[in-house]
């Protein structure tokens, strides 16, 4: 039996702006616990929410660099729910009227992006391990309640952990690419909740869903989804029932945890939020906004592979890291060789990039420093395994590439006194290689050209040695 | 000089005395904590007051100099966050709350040189019409101590009855200023929704609150409502007066077209009201209004729409009482227990029925029938206004079908408690003002009349309550009001 | 949601779940003359469920504004005292809760 997933994502990115959603408070992470709190995020009496111009913009950036209807109108609703994280015991969010409606992003509908505020942050104590069950009590930290959350939920068109992965990696880039969120995992300002279930392969109707709840990498919630297929596959497969639930991934062990089962739907009682007016962006402001975007990673990735000829995997990781990529850019314009520039920057360059960590324009390694590495190779005055060690020499050495390899001892041979002398040598050392080659061993031509090179320390420039090869032996 | 009587004393005639060296700033202000000392053991207006910051301010404005309205005492419903002092919107689940902000209207006050004397009596969240409904014991009416003062701003209403404060702020969601004054013989205003910023009163339901003054006459409501009347931009939903207010003065009524939208009154007026009523209507084509009949076909329906929106918003407004951050907590093993037990100790029963009725009118499969459909009777009934208001400059109507009743006649019939309010809740519905002004006793009681007009109307709601005030020559004073003048 | 029986009888298990949902915290014995209380209430206001509104948009506003938006700037909030004075069992930086329990 042939099974299939359908695969939606639900995901939370916290919007870069200076203060938070419905208060004024410094929207901030790390400061110390209830430091960045008001009379309105600690919901006092007759506190009021003022929505945040700048955390709408930031929503409708994502929302027009996701492709999604901006509709005329949006509103706010309560969502009515009891727990110490949410002060008003509501959370502000939009219901029926989203600021951002369906879109389409590589392939995969997005039902909508709303915004809403996030929740405060609860830490567990006396139950040992942090975890809720068997704690003592809570402490409850205001600071990042009310912080600016766009909730972007996916239609379920994805199929399996490494197409979410995927889709994930570009959504994440283009967010980054908008400036509305760092979506940093490990901070929270990015937050993916997957809702997976398994069908017959085949089948229309939808099968039983599970919701996976923040996974704190792209790695485990590849992995995560894969072992839910698996345990939904597995359950079907021996014919039983798949139960609705909600579930912890340990990555550690590769396994999954039930946090709840859903006995009950919730009744979130969503109603229009009073204390606010609708949104209507105008058409003139979504263009400015619109305008305004810098070129998206997509965007980049084919034009990455149009206008340099790159493959499809280079254009995407390029597109995926924008320094990279406008590194790559500016060497391919200098070196005028596109193919090199991006053997280069996804090569040598990327591995120093790593264990250096630095970013690619604080790097020593100058595109112009480089390009003139690029050039020296096109005029064969170094070899590329030359050129190699002159790109490790210019890390720490601010010498420009001609003068590193020469330094280095490692120009090419190129001028063909000094090549003929090295290659009379090698031919007199072989009189049997020689004749051979004469009476019609003429793959011998290898056996001479790796002496040739090795008797000039690897400085020799191949196809010059070749041609006198032939030369000297006369064929 | 004689001690000063703060009874009948309006706060233009108080500024009048301040301004003629008559008396300081702190001596009018230990005149009315004299006046409370006196009678507020029996007439419980006051939840509390705090003297000592009352005459601090006092004492600055006489050092420092004062002018205007500066230095003339207020009186502030307890649903007004003040910072630092107590602020308990009348119930137990806010017992030794201390805001640390002040609401917009009490700043305003501040701002323009007003001098708190403390915090008023109300029904719990401002949910009732008698104050019945105050957990800490109810305000009785200055003019029959047997009698409720109206509410829920029945401590606001029934302290500037009474001479313990010249005016005072009230909030009306459904009637809470109009009722209370009519019940009490003085006058308040109702403003346009989105009028006086909302910032930092407790919320009952949302998108009906409205923040008013009450005062012995129509000069003063006005001059109180240039002070609270102004942009804020933490409330989303005020937008402030499109014009500067007015201070009243009109005579006549004439070349304005009136109208009593007779439907209306089908629901069953008192006797005594219904006659002092159309006396008044009478009175208003003397003074020169052409007076015409109309309809509100919808508003009919304006108690059920009223009695489904209003508990459906407090039901997610009052969630935040939940014994985390502040107020009442009663312990518990876990958190949802300690909720359930801190919200059954710390609300009354009025406040726990609307809870009830809203979460119930909010829940799956009840949200079209119930609120849903509230909303759109609510549209009709706007409309019906609008469309009355393309033909007349103003509507006329009972504040209250009654006169004020006694102590526990409705307090256990909550359906007779809310039809108190049927002529003031649609003006609510439609975010319109209402003005109410005495307009004579009915055996021995005040009745009001109220005056509506189209949103932001304020100035013509003020000259015509003006002009009617002049020529009825009600006297706010209540005849056995406890001491007698002074 | 529970199914309730219909718009107007109450059973006495709505009446208990509503509380739930609400934190209301009702004891047994409430449980019926508050059902008996609510129905009255409901009964009345019941009365709208039955007209034919259909086209009629809401309004869940009396006034028309749109857009109305604060800019991006912070302002001093509370002080961490401040926000801690009136907390019913303050720990140290924070507030203090039961545990979330089940
Ligand atoms: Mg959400
Ligand atoms: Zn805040």
């Amino acid at each position: 039996m042939s099974w299939e997933a359908v695969i939606g994502l639900e995901i939370h990115v916290q919007l870069r702006t200076e203060t938070k959603m419905f208060c004024r408070c410094p929207n901030r992470y790390g400061d110390p616990p209830n430091t960045n709190v008001c009379a309105v995020c600690l919901a006092h009496p007759g506190m009021l929410p003022v929505a945040n111009r700048v955390a709408v913009d930031q929503a409708l950036r994502v929302g027009l660099a996701l492709g999604c209807r901006i509709p005329a109108r949006s509103k706010w609703d309560r969502k009515n729910y009891f727990y110490p994280d949410s002060p008003k015991a509501y959370q502000i969010s939009q219901y029926d009227e989203p600021l951002c409606a369906e879109g389409s992003f590589t392939g995969v509908r997005i039902t909508r992006a709303h915004l809403e505020e996030d929740a405060a942050k609860t830490i567990h104590i006396g139950g040992g391990d942090g975890r809720i069950a068997g704690s003592g009590a809570s402490i409850v930290d205001f600071n990042r309640c009310g912080t600016p959350l766009l909730e972007i939920v996916t239609e379920p068109d994805l199929r399996g952990g490494a197409e979410a992965r995927r889709f994930l990696t570009l959504l994440r880039a283009t967010i980054v690419a908008t400036g509305a969120s760092d979506c940093d995992l490990e901070k929270g300002s990015l937050r993916v909740d997957a809702n997976v279930s398994v069908r017959r392969s085949g089948d229309e109707e939808l099968g039983v869903k599970c919701e996976l709840k923040n996974m704190n990498s792209f790695r485990f919630i590849e992995r995560g989804i894969a072992a839910e297929i698996r345990r939904q596959a597995a359950l079907l497969e021996a014919g039983e029932p798949v139960l609705q639930a909600t579930l912890h991934y340990d990555p550690a062990s590769d396994s999954l945890s039930v946090l709840r089962t859903k006995e009950e739907a919730d009744d979130y009682r969503y109603f229009a939020e009073p204390d606010l007016v609708p949104v209507e962006p105008s058409p003139a402001h979504l263009e400015a906004l619109a305008a305004a975007l810098p070129e998206l990673p997509l965007v980049r990735m084919d034009r990455l592979r149009a206008a340099h000829g790159l493959p499809d995997a280079t254009a995407e990781s390029l597109a995926l890291t924008p320094g990279l990529a406008d590194y790559f850019e500016e060497l391919a314009a200098l070196a005028g060789d596109a193919r090199a520039a991006a053997n280069w920057v996804m090569g040598e360059f990327s591995a120093h990039l790593n264990a250096s960590g630095s970013d690619p324009h604080a790097s020593t390694v100058t595109p112009a420093r480089l390009a003139g590495l690029i050039a020296l190779v096109a005029e064969g005055a170094v070899s590329s395994t030359g050129a190699k060690q002159v790109f490790a020499a210019m890390i720490d050495d601010p010498a420009d590439a001609a003068a590193l390899t020469e330094r280095l001892g490692l120009g090419q041979v190129g001028d063909t006194d000094a090549l003929g002398a090295i290659v009379d040598e090698v031919l007199a050392a072989s009189p049997a290689e020689v004749a051979a080659y004469r009476g019609g061993k003429v793959q011998l031509i290898g056996f001479f050209t790796g002496q040739v090179m090795k008797a000039s320390g690897g400085r020799a420039d191949p196809k010059a040695v070749q041609s006198l090869l032939r030369e000297r032996l006369g064929g | 000089m004689a001690a000063l009587s703060t009874i009948g004393l309006t706060a233009e005639g108080a500024a009048m005395l301040l301004d003629a060296r008559a008396v300081s700033c702190v001596e009018l202000a230990e005149a009315y904590l004299r006046r409370i000392d006196a009678v507020d053991g029996d007439l419980h207006a006051f939840l509390r007051t705090h003297p000592e910051e009352t005459l601090a301010r006092a004492r600055a404005l006489d050092e420092g100099g004062r002018s205007g309205i500066e230095g003339v005492p207020i009186g502030l419903k307890d649903l007004f966050s003040t910072r630092g002092i107590e602020t308990t919107a009348g119930s137990r689940i806010l017992e030794g709350f201390r805001p640390i902000i002040d609401a917009d209207v009490v700043e305003a006050c501040a701002d323009a040189g007003l001098i708190s004397l403390g915090k008023l009596n109300m029904d719990e969240f401002a949910m009732g019409s008698s104050t019945e409904h105050s957990a800490y014991g109810p305000t009785r009416n200055p003019w029959n101590q047997a009698l409720v003062p109206g509410g829920s701003s029945g401590g606001s209403a029934a302290a500037v009855a009474a001479g313990l404060a010249p005016w005072s702020l009230g909030t009306d969601t459904g009637g809470s200023i109009r009722q209370p004054a009519a019940f009490c013989g003085i006058v308040g205003l109702k403003p346009t929704y989105g009028a006086v910023s909302r910032y930092g009163v407790v919320a009952f339901a949302s998108s009906l609150d409205q923040v008013g003054p009450f005062a012995l006459n129509v000069r003063d409501v006005a001059l109180l409502l240039s002070i609270i009347a102004r942009n804020d931009p933490r409330d989303s939903t005020n937008v402030g007066l499109p014009a500067p207010v007015e201070l009243p003065e009109a005579e006549d009524l004439k070349g304005l077209r009136l109208a009593v939208p007779r439907d209306q009154l089908d629901a069953g007026v008192d006797a005594g009201v219904a006659a002092l009523f159309e006396a008044t209507v009478e009175r208003c084509r003397a003074l020169g209004a052409e007076v015409s009949e109309t309809t509100l076909p919808h508003a009919g329906h304006g108690l059920a729409a009223y009695y489904l929106i209003a508990p459906s918003e407090a039901s997610a407004n009052l969630a935040r009482y939940d014994g985390a951050r502040y107020g009442l907590r009663v312990d518990a093993p876990d958190v949802h227990a300690m909720y359930s037990e801190t919200r059954r100790a710390g609300f009354g029963a009025e406040v726990k029925r609307r809870i009830m009725i809203g979460t119930y009118a909010l829940s799956a499969g009840y949200f079209d029938a119930y609120y849903g459909q509230a909303q759109r009777v609510r549209t009709l009934i706007r409309r019906d206004f609008a469309k009355a208001f393309e033909q007349y400059d103003a509507l006329l109507l009972p504040t209250a079908p009654s006169v004020a009743f006694p102590f526990g006649a409705k307090l256990y019939d909550p359906l007779a408690m809310y039809a108190n309010d049927v002529f003031t809740l649609p003006v609510n519905l439609a975010g319109l003002p209402g003005l109410s002004i005495p307009c004579g006793l009915a055996d021995g009681l005040p009745v009001g009349f109220q005056i509506i007009g189209p949103a932001f109307s304020e100035n013509r709601l003020l000259a015509i309550g003006h002009a009617l005030e002049r020529a009825i020559e009600f006297d706010p004073v209540p005849p056995r009001i406890l001491e007698g003048r002074g | 949601m529970a199914h309730y029986d219909s718009a107007m009888a109450l059973s006495d298990s709505d009446v208990r779940h509503v509380a739930r949902l609400a934190r209301l915290g009702l004891h047994e014995d409430e449980v019926a003359p508050l059902r008996a209380e609510l129905e009255t209430i409901l009964q009345h206001v019941s009365a709208i469920a039955e007209l034919d509104l259909a086209g009629v948009p809401v309004t869940s506003h009396p006034l028309e504004l749109v857009n109305v938006l604060a800019d991006d700037i912070p302002i001093a909030c509370a002080t961490r005292d401040d926000a801690l004075a009136n907390a019913p069992d303050r720990a140290g930086d924070g507030f203090r809760v039961p545990p979330i329990g089940a």
